[in-house]
């Protein structure tokens, strides 16, 4: 039972933080948001078994990622968006209409799911840096090389139009 | 339930240790730094100072918190609290020793165990950045934003480094959990030159050691590599709108980033709780003739004393360090104590160490910190993470 | 106080469920939105919920794929969040505004 309460803490969380990103009008906290968002999926990642994947989260997209998105906001100085005069009735009928979106997909999911067992904490002992040391030098070698490319391939591109002078 | 209450009393004890001991490595620091200057340092204030944390702690907490009026304000209050909250939670990981045995009831002198040990020091360590960089931007004032700014890239640009220069010896030891990494090193080469990562065949890990404290200067924001929070250069960067106890709290996070740092670099590469030679040829009397020698100092001191009141403090000082020498002694407490100075002793030397080049460098220019970082230190930290790689793939069967 | 009653083991689905909120969420920030970088941070938190779609999966069938291709999204979003920032950067060298609608010069 501690598992579900500990899950629907941390899905409270990052459903919050979301609403809360597409809701926000400065750059900012939208971009905190994201990083809350984030540290709950963490979370939730290594209640999954996760352990490899909720650090690589931590370190690589909280950690490097939004940092970098908090730099060019704080370098070009975003300031809070203009509101458009839009219509009340937009709000009043959009949000119930993303609601019953919502529970459309929730039902299909629930049936088209075969009957599964529910997570727990530690069932999922899959998930330590060995095994995915393991199966990504091993079955997964070619993808990683070419990511590896392709991380090369970003960082030309991002220097030389960072570079670019502007006439 | 056992295990609740037994977790609670360890992170009790572990944070009331460690923020005493943050309080105090500032006094060291103070005392150490003038000596080096030629200077006394504080000495009004207790004994020989003793007592001036105490007094620094009672003026940071009554003076007047004062909230500009142009910050944002969430913002102001969110980044203290995440720099302290994510610097004092990376020691939970962190092991000081053995096992505790008492009777029956045995626990690990470390708060928890993770199998990903050095990934959770290192992803906090990410996450720490967005303290500096929140200040800076919740300042509102530009010289603020530019140190946070400056600070935070320093930062990320130095983490790279470290984390390869962590690789490293991972390579060697073949596991990310800090109590594994410390077992791996046990054990003692032809009898007496201990299998510390540093000492370690295939490849000795000392360009992985110097790397790894290169870039935890920078990481900590300490001198040489400390312009973002210079006094002189940039009004003091991203702590400058900030006053008694966040200002505290920036200063709490650097100094509990330093201890982290140092006990890792600690764990990782001079061997955590391993002894220097092995025990049968007598390293368990180290710490008692070390405390000894030192009480014997302090009474020779106590008989022509500087000054008056020295008469006093210095045989109590003597007698206390008598008693800790005599402790080491016991056999029971031997065991649990041994382990725990060898690993204090490791950290507290490189603490020194980084104390004596902060008296010591001048401080670099920011171009040529970040010049260094992406030109000299990374290429070598690679170079060094494949020689360790093709040794270690060379001569495993 | 009615009495609610906990699952002992939380089922699949409710991570699915709060996947699918988080990538709903994500288009909603995407399509609404005109500021350019919360549009490419509505991208990411759509990339987010794929991933724990996938780790989901991974759990169900006790494979370390799922992870496998989690990290591979990460490493995507990784390169396409620089290339990305630097492309915003040079829009806004070039027409000082960071709302897409008025990045609108090739329109009809």
């Amino acid at each position: 039972m501690v598992d579900a309460i500990l899950f629907l803490l941390f899905a409270a969380i990052a459903v919050v933080c979301a609403i809360n990103l597409v809701v926000q009008t400065h750059p900012i906290s939208s971009a905190l948001s994201l990083v809350g968002v984030m540290g709950a999926l963490a979370l939730i990642y290594l209640q999954l078994g996760g352990e490899f994947i909720a650090a690589a989260q931590l370190i690589v997209y909280a950690g490097a990622i939004m940092v970098l998105f908090i730099f060019v906001i704080m370098l070009l100085n975003a300031g809070k968006e203009r509101k458009l005069p839009r219509r009340l009735w937009v709000t009043y009928a959009g949000v119930p209409l993303l609601a019953g979106f919502i529970g459309v997909a929730a039902f299909v999911i629930e049936r088209m799911l075969p009957p599964s067992p529910g997570a727990k904490f530690g069932a999922m002992t899959h998930g330590n840096p060995q095994e995915i040391g393991r199966s990504l030098f091993q079955v997964y070698l070619l993808p990683f090389e070419v990511t590896s490319v392709l991380i090369l391939i970003a960082i030309l591109g991002a220097v030389v139009l960072a570079s670019k002078e502007v006439e | 339930m056992n295990f609740f209450i037994v977790s609670l009393i360890k992170s009790a004890l572990v944070a009331f240790v460690l923020l005493t001991a943050l309080a105090y490595i500032q006094w060291v620091e103070r005392k150490v730094l003038a000596h080096i200057q030629l200077r006394v340092g504080p000495r009004r204030v207790g004994p020989h100072g003793l007592l001036q944390p105490l007094a620094d702690v009672i003026k940071l907490l009554t003076k007047e918190d004062i909230l500009p009026s142009h910050v944002n304000k969430f913002f102001y209050f969110l980044a203290p609290f995440i720099a302290v909250m994510f610097a004092l939670i990376s020691i939970a990981v962190i092991p000081f020793g053995t096992e505790i045995k008492i009777g029956s009831f045995s626990t690990p002198m470390q708060l928890t165990d993770l199998n990903i040990g050095v990934l959770f020091i290192l992803g906090l360590s990410g996450i720490g950045v967005y303290g500096v960089a929140l200040a800076g931007w919740a300042s509102n004032n530009k010289y603020a934003l530019i140190g946070g700014l400056r600070s935070s890239a320093q930062m990320i640009s130095y983490e790279l480094p470290m984390a390869m220069a962590i690789a490293a010896p991972l390579l060697m030891l073949n596991s990310l959990s800090f109590r594994e990494l410390v077992d791996g090193q046990g054990g003692f080469f032809l009898g007496f030159i201990p299998r510390w990562s540093i000492f370690q065949l295939p490849f000795p890990q000392i360009v992985s050691f110097l790397i790894f404290l290169i870039a935890a200067f920078a990481e900590t924001n300490r001198v040489p590599f400390d312009l973002p929070e210079a006094e002189n250069e940039l009004v003091a960067g991203f702590h400058v709108e900030y006053g008694s106890m966040k200002f505290a709290a920036f200063f709490m996070a650097e100094y509990a980033n330093m201890v982290t740092v140092s006990c890792v670099a600690a764990l990782l590469f001079l061997g955590g709780w391993q002894p220097l030679w092995p025990v049968e040829y007598g390293s368990g009397f180290v710490p008692t003739i070390i405390f000894g020698i030192a009480g014997l100092i302090c009474f020779s001191h106590a008989l022509n004393p500087a000054r008056p009141f020295d008469r006093i403090t210095l045989p109590v000082f003597g007698v206390v360090f008598l008693g800790i020498a005599g402790i080491f002694l016991i056999p029971i407490a031997a065991t649990i104590l041994l382990p725990l100075f060898w690993f204090l002793a490791k950290v507290g030397i490189i603490l020194f160490i980084y104390i004596w080049i902060r008296g010591t460098l001048p401080r670099f220019r920011y171009d040529q910190l970040m010049n260094f970082a992406w030109t000299v230190l990374f290429p070598l930290a690679i170079i060094n993470l494949f020689v360790t790689a093709l040794t270690v793939a060379l001569t495993s069967k | 106080m009615p009495e609610i009653s906990l699952p002992q083991s939380v089922p699949l689905t409710w991570y699915l469920i709060l996947s699918a909120i988080l990538f709903t969420l994500g288009v909603a920030g995407f399509l609404f939105r005109r500021n350019v970088i919360t549009v490419f941070m509505s991208i990411e938190l759509m990339l987010n919920a794929v991933n724990l779609s996938f780790v989901t999966f991974s759990y169900k069938y006790k494979q370390v794929d799922g992870h496998i291709f989690s990290f591979f999204v990460m490493v995507v979003a990784a390169a396409e969040a620089a290339v990305g920032l630097a492309i915003i950067l040079t829009i806004f060298k070039n027409r000082q505004t960071l709302e897409i609608d008025e990045v609108s010069s090739l329109k009809n």
